[in-house]
């Protein structure tokens, strides 16, 4: 198989996982919803589509943008161990949440407005602190910097858990750590698509090019990039939405991280197809990790704890397989 | 014809305020000819290359390319006629040879733009040329360090491979090689001062940074002496290239002996 077909294939997957989650619930019985009968139930029709669609497109986007932005700063850092929201971004979002649930009452949309701020916040912080530090090339500065910034807010993140009341605002934080869509409707979705869109599109579009930036500066200067520049537009291609989505679903650990090395795994390094997909692949494990987390059990299970569990899982079963190849 | 490829004026450059390590370096390379810069280890050598790259800008002087100040270029149309080849580069990624020499085609694709079918085979020729088209669908990590040297330098060759180039610019291209014949086996060595000379007589510019005075004297038209302390010599290699120079470059009683009619390095 082609690389190129291989992209094709996963594309008809993901639309057959999304058509497939959209009709797998505990509605009417734990199971799913025979197709026929969507017609004449409008419970049904109204459960799908204003419930488990957004819900849906949501974790697609999610598991798209984590993948994507996984595969962004592993290469720009050339370092495979990187995930999207290391630049503080992540710690940042969490720092939010938390702060919001203690000091501003906690209600759904302050906690996601802040959790977005304090992730947007940690990524100024780490840019700016880069700008400043006056030792070391381009990418230890911003690693160092994006490592200080995220310490900085997790010793914030202990300290508002120590203060939390232990009986309501703990578990709220916890919970919201852990990460879910449980709560996701039409205008939650539709206030971060365009910053998914937004920055998917651009890396999408960038992805032969992205390659360049995995070359160290100076090369990549002498290959015509522009230092600095291009390389910022793609680290906010890939943080922004990042750090929308955390904003609506907390913590969803592992998908950014593990991904990528799915993808280079079974497409080769090269962006061109690697990037595309990682991005169908993100898009599916999320959906299907969804699926489980919201239909396994009567209760709603953390999503965070899916994605890490079967992200490990996929990841050592690849790795310790003989290497599919494809060819280009 | 006769404006040179490549100038420094009166370059100076150092790492710290006070500090220069490069000092007044002046420097005219034509058309066709292979310079090549000898130094002791930490004297500079390679920070030049970076200055003739623009990718350190000098304290004072200015550097020229065909004519106009380097920093007045463009990074597309800069890239598009000087290309790097340097040294030990590697990635943690598991890039093949073909992909990685295909991105030295990056200054003829918009940013947003895909390697063409024509793309390829301009990469494929430049494998060809350095005589590894064999390696194209081999990984990077399964190179030897001979083999991964002579891939940079296909990568170099693509870049400048351009047939949209106007024909009185075909032979105004530089090629600027940062110990190219480090770490490589004699055979590779061999190969590679072939391959450099072939490049001389297509009328392409290099300039490289060298440990080895063998290397540069079998190579070499022109030499620049970087030593410590001493404003750099710039000419002709066999006015610079003496005994008593290289004795004092690299402090070693150093011989320069005739074998079979070409002059040998011999030190003691």
């Amino acid at each position: 198989m082609s690389q190129r077909q291989a992209l094709l294939l996963l594309l008809v997957l993901l639309v057959a996982v999304a058509v497939f989650s959209a009709l797998v619930g505990r509605y009417p019985a734990p199971g799913w919803i025979a197709p026929a009968r969507i017609a004449d139930d409008e419970l049904a029709q109204r459960l799908i589509f204003n419930l488990r669609l957004p819900r849906l497109l949501t974790a697609l986007l999610l598991g798209m943008t984590l993948a994507a932005a996984g595969v962004v700063l592993q290469l720009l850092f050339g370092n495979p161990l990187v995930e999207p929201g290391f630049l503080g971004v992540s710690q940042g979002a969490a720092f939010g949440a938390a702060f919001a649930i203690i000091f501003l009452g906690g209600a759904g949309l302050i906690t996601r407005l802040s959790a977005a701020f304090f992730a947007l916040l940690g990524l100024g912080f780490s840019y700016l602190l880069a700008r400043r530090l006056r030792f070391g090339g381009w990418l230890l500065r911003l690693i160092l910097a994006g490592i200080a910034v995220s310490a900085l807010f997790s010793a914030g993140l202990g300290l508002l858990k120590y203060l939390a009341d232990p009986l309501t605002q703990l578990p709220e934080i916890t919970f919201w750590l852990l990460g879910g869509l449980a709560s996701i409707t039409w205008p939650r979705l539709l206030g971060v698509l365009p910053f998914a869109l937004l920055g998917l599109l651009v890396v999408f579009l960038y992805r032969w090019r992205l390659n360049l930036l995995a070359l160290n500066e100076q090369t990549s200067f002498s290959l015509g990039v522009a230092p600095g520049r291009e390389r910022w537009l793609l680290i906010f291609a890939a943080v922004l939405p990042t750090a929308a989505l955390i904003s609506v679903s907390g913590m969803i650990g592992w998908v950014g991280l593990i991904v990528p090395h799915i993808a280079r795994r079974l497409f080769r390094t090269d962006t061109r197809y690697s990037l595309p997909a990682a991005m169908l692949i993100g898009g599916i494990f999320t959906v299907l990790c969804d699926d489980l987390a919201r239909t396994l059990f009567a209760g709603e299970i953390p999503l965070g704890i899916l994605t890490s569990l079967f992200g490990a899982l996929i990841f050592l079963a690849l790795m310790s397989l003989q290497q599919p190849r494809l060819r280009r | 014809m006769n404006q040179p490829i490549l100038s420094l004026r009166n370059v100076s450059f150092g790492y710290s305020p006070h500090q220069p390590i490069l000092r007044d370096v002046n420097l005219d390379l034509r058309a066709g000819r292979i310079a090549a810069i000898l130094g002791a280890n930490g004297a500079g050598k390679t920070t030049l290359l970076s200055l003739a790259l623009g990718w350190l800008s000098p304290w004072q002087g200015e550097v020229w390319l065909m004519g106009a100040p380097l920093r007045k270029w463009s990074s597309r149309e800069r890239s598009r006629r000087m290309a790097l080849v340097p040294q030990g580069e590697h990635t943690p990624f598991d890039y093949t040879v073909i992909e990685y020499v295909l991105l030295g085609r990056a200054p003829y694709l918009s940013p947003l733009g895909m390697p063409t079918a024509a793309d390829v085979e301009i990469a494929r020729q430049a494998l060809e040329q350095v005589g590894i088209a064999a390696l194209a669908s081999r990984p990077l990590p399964q190179l030897s360090s001979g083999e991964h040297q002579l891939m940079l330098m296909a990568r170099a060759l693509a870049q400048i491979a351009s047939p949209a180039l106007p024909s009185e610019e075909a032979s105004a291209r530089l090629l600027l090689l940062d110990e190219p014949t480090a770490h490589l086996d004699l055979r590779n060595k061999a190969r590679l001062i072939a391959i450099m000379r072939g490049l001389r007589e297509l009328g392409v510019t290099l300039l490289m940074t060298s440990h080895e005075p063998d290397v540069a004297l079998a190579l070499a038209d022109d030499v620049l002496l970087v030593e410590k302390g001493v404003p750099p010599q710039f000419g002709a290699a066999e006015e610079v290239f003496t005994a008593e120079a290289l004795s004092r470059l690299y402090q070693l009683p150093i011989r320069l002996v005739d074998v079979d009619g070409r002059k040998r390095v011999f030190w003691t």
